[in-house]
């Protein structure tokens, strides 16, 4: 997969927030092997020391810093400046959120922030609410993917919105990252199969038992996903409600016309 | 005088340049990057940066986040 003339063997972004202690974060990278890990930036506490999350994320991972806190496109470019500042390259996930219970992203306010951005020379992968018009948009303001949302942040439902996830997908030229709402592996290998290039996890796996088991198991779901993918048939199989034997029916035991 | 750090309302002895401030605040100098009165100040600049009466200054830097 290609991001902005990166390439990546990966197709699972993996989020860092959540995890119960960055151990268990270490260990998800590793086990996924995922090339691309987002994290945000926030105000630190002044009272006492934080761990710095970068020593658990090795140096070959693309680092993607989120603007998450933003509630408009003027907040999500201030904290994509402040983000560039510490060095880390110029990779932001704009995500503006200005509604607490449903914490939708505002696709109108994502667009602006993704045009100034780019124009600034930022690698921009916007987070949005799956909408043609907005996504046409984004690819005119210059994102190097979009990333539409599978169901509400965090809340595991899988592809609630597949229609408007497949038209994205059928439409749009630049890569296609399912990001949100994906609450097991089997609901990442759907979104692969439909055609995404990528999905971004983040919940199913830092709250897991097991977060390296969990990632690994995503890991390997996206890529039997894109392999269903690649290897399907022009006209996806269609359900039917009667039987379509997979073995010869004919005389083995007994003759059937008897 | 009184400078506003991270929101809280901070007393600081005159004439210290923003590196002292940021050492006698932070207690997490790992990865930071400083904003006074909304304007990016690099690292490189800390020395030289005045931190005046009524300055407002944010210090971020990296947690997890999705």
């Amino acid at each position: 997969m290609e991001i902005a003339g990166k390439m990546f063997t990966s197709r699972f972004l993996l989020g860092t927030g959540k995890f119960k202690n960055k151990t268990d974060l270490a260990q998800a990278i590793e086990a996924s092997k995922t090339e691309i890990v987002t994290v945000a930036l926030r105000r630190i506490d002044l009272e006492r020391h934080e761990e710095n999350i970068l020593e658990y994320i090795p140096k070959n991972v693309t680092l993607l810093v989120n603007t998450s806190g933003a509630r408009n496109a003027r907040e999500a470019v201030r904290i994509a400046r402040l983000a560039k500042e510490a060095g880390y390259g110029n990779w932001i996930k704009i995500e503006v959120i200005n509604d607490s219970k449903y914490l939708l992203p505002d696709n109108q306010e994502t667009v602006k922030a993704t045009e100034i951005l780019a124009a600034e020379g930022f690698v921009v992968l916007p987070y949005m609410y799956p909408d043609l018009y907005a996504a046409r948009a984004l690819v005119a303001a210059g994102a190097a993917t979009v990333m539409p949302l599978g169901s509400l942040i965090g809340s595991n439902r899988g592809i609630k919105v597949k229609d408007f996830i497949q038209i994205i997908i059928d439409e749009i030229d630049i890569p296609i990252v399912v990001d949100a709402g994906l609450g097991a592996p089997s609901q990442a290998a759907e979104a692969m199969e439909m055609g995404a290039d990528a999905v971004l996890v983040n919940t199913a796996v830092a709250t897991a038992g097991n977060p390296a088991l969990i990632a690994q198991a995503f890991a390997m779901a996206v890529q039997a996903g894109r392999l269903a993918y690649l290897g399907r048939d022009r006209s996806r199989p269609v359900p039917t409600m009667t039987a379509d034997p997979s073995s010869p029916l004919t005389g083995f035991l007994y003759d059937q016309s008897r | 005088m009184y400078i506003t750090l991270n929101g809280q309302k901070k007393e600081v002895s005159p004439s210290q340049n923003l590196r002292d401030v940021i050492v006698q605040f932070s207690q997490s100098p790992a990865v930071l990057i400083a904003e006074v009165n909304g304007t990016i100040v690099k690292k490189k600049q800390w020395d030289e940066i005045c931190v005046n009466d009524g300055d407002t200054i944010e210090l971020v830097s990296f947690v997890g986040g999705g």
